[in-house]
């Protein structure tokens, strides 16, 4: 499926997306579909320093936990408190209302790839 | 995981066209799920759904001594089943820890059909093997490949069922079999099954199954039928209780520490692991499974550590966020002094300790209809 245009997304599947100094982070429709139903989701307290590809956060399944790294280095702004009664907005809106967090970025990103980029990542992965 | 080759089963091609998630599991490969997991648990609570369970093995008992053998590896007491009637029991080894868990089916004097894990099928026919090598009038049979096995579970799995055959399964009670046909097809029809709701496994000839298995989709679409994966199968039992091995019950844990001791006959008269469970019994457990809920936010899984005042006490067996009650609970031993309901504990989740407290189990119970 394609992948928005208006954000960059990592090799570990979260999406990024800038606005002057602020970023905020979700996770792909991929990684979504990859974990199943949403049942948790552990989020960093505002004030927290993220540190690039440093553990941001994690997700549970019912059946498994994953780690959620930050796409960029930063000081988090906001988590998303409606994940804490609603953790499946992750599933039905990754894109939109199941954002992570917004950081304010004190690094520039890198490494990171373009929606083009990320779908040509996705089909050498074998992911469909 | 090791590179050896996974085998199907004979559903496999069934799983593949409904666009399921396959994984490795026991050896196989197998469906996890189909549409989510969630889904396919609340389907088979409130109405009924379909498990490949193909992979479970199963081994036959058989010859003059059948039941004196089935009674020597076994702790419950199998002399107690009349033909047509199945037994949950406990494989043990010499220390009365459990080599399995396992369901007994009496077929006939001469004939109990054994139903194990697939992950310890084949360690279970080796054990099996040696104990029967210095044993006069009974065999032992690796049946697994003869059967297929379909588990039909929910409050309407008897209604779905009950289209494609003429045996009047009303009359079934609960952990009793039947053999009979299905869509004109021999099987052998149990009213089984390991997800805490009524329902039935069919064990069928592998050709059969996948016919078996469109069949049942078809005759459910009414009832809103899914077909449910592993994932489903795993919370589904959690919230019922029922032990999963390699979890919640093992070759260290006995069945009274596992709150199993119902299974227990020592009156029997010998079986292997019957002095070992005597002097414990004697001398009372230390430890026990409990079941706990989360208090703070969290989720406790397979090894997290159990803490109590400070010290390590346990180790959490099996845990997750259960479907039904919308909690997330879990299930793992302490010393017998922290098991009573209320006590509080702190489950050790991810370098953070989060409180939680002893609860009753089972954590769901059906209501009873019948």
């Amino acid at each position: 499926m394609a992948q928005p245009t208006d954000r960059m997304y990592t090799k570990t599947h979260e999406w990024v997306q800038v606005a002057g100094t602020e970023a905020t982070v979700g996770i792909t429709q991929y990684a979504q579909e990859q974990l199943g139903d949403v049942v948790f989701v552990e989020l960093p307290p505002a004030g927290k320093q993220a540190t690039r590809g440093g553990v941001l956060g994690n997700i549970e399944s019912v059946k498994a936990v994953s780690e959620v790294f930050a796409p960029l280095a930063g000081e988090v702004v906001a988590a998303n408190g409606e994940l804490e009664t609603h953790p499946e907005l992750v599933n039905q809106d990754p894109y939109g209302k199941g954002w992570l967090v917004r950081l304010k970025a004190s690094g520039a990103p890198a490494d990171l790839m373009d929606a083009a980029a990320y779908e040509r990542f996705l089909a050498e992965e074998g992911a469909h | 995981m090791t590179q050896t080759t996974l085998k199907r089963t004979p559903l496999y091609q069934c799983h593949v066209e409904a666009k399921a998630r396959i994984v490795p599991f026991a050896g196989y490969e197998m469906p996890v799920q189909y549409t989510g997991v969630l889904e396919e648990h609340r389907v088979v609570r409130t109405s009924v759904g379909l498990f490949d369970v193909s992979h479970m093995g199963e081994i036959d008992v058989v010859g003059r001594r059948a039941l004196d053998f089935v009674q020597l590896v076994t702790c419950n007491d199998a002399s107690k089943l009349a033909v047509g009637r199945a037994q949950y029991s406990g494989l043990m080894t010499p220390r009365g820890t459990f080599v399995d868990d396992l369901l007994v089916h009496k077929v006939d004097d001469a004939r109990y059909l054994l139903v194990v894990n697939a992950a310890n099928k084949d360690k279970d026919y080796a054990y099996l093997c040696a104990q029967a090598a210095g044993f006069d009038g009974a065999d032992v049979i690796d049946r697994s490949d003869d059967y297929a096995q379909i588990a039909v579970q929910g409050p309407r799995a008897l209604e779905t069922l009950q289209k494609l055959t003429q045996v009047n399964l009303s009359e079934i009670k609960y952990y009793r079999f039947v053999e009979g046909s299905v869509e004109k097809v021999a099987t052998l029809i149990a009213r089984t099954g390991y997800t805490g709701e009524d329902g039935f496994e069919v064990y069928v000839a592998p050709t059969e199954a996948p016919h078996i298995w469109h069949a049942l989709l078809a005759a459910g679409r009414d009832a809103g039928i899914a077909p449910a994966g592993l994932g489903a199968r795993d919370t589904l039992r959690f919230e019922a209780c029922m032990p999963l091995y390699g979890n919640d019950i093992d070759d260290t844990t006995t069945p009274y520490e596992a709150g199993l001791g119902w299974i227990v006959k020592l009156e029997k008269g010998g079986f292997l692991g019957r002095e070992a469970l005597m002097r414990q019994q004697g001398a009372g457990i230390r430890r026990k499974l409990v079941g706990f809920e989360m208090v703070g936010r969290g989720i406790a899984r397979h090894g997290h550590a159990i803490w109590s005042e400070g010290k390590k006490v346990g180790t959490v067996t099996s845990g997750t966020h259960a479907p039904t009650l919308g909690k997330a609970l879990g299930m793992g031993y302490v010393p017998v002094e922290l098991a009573q309901v209320g006590t509080p504990l702190e489950i050790e989740i991810r370098d953070q300790r989060v409180a939680a407290r002893v609860v009753e189990m089972p954590f769901y119970r059906r209501a009873r209809t019948s």
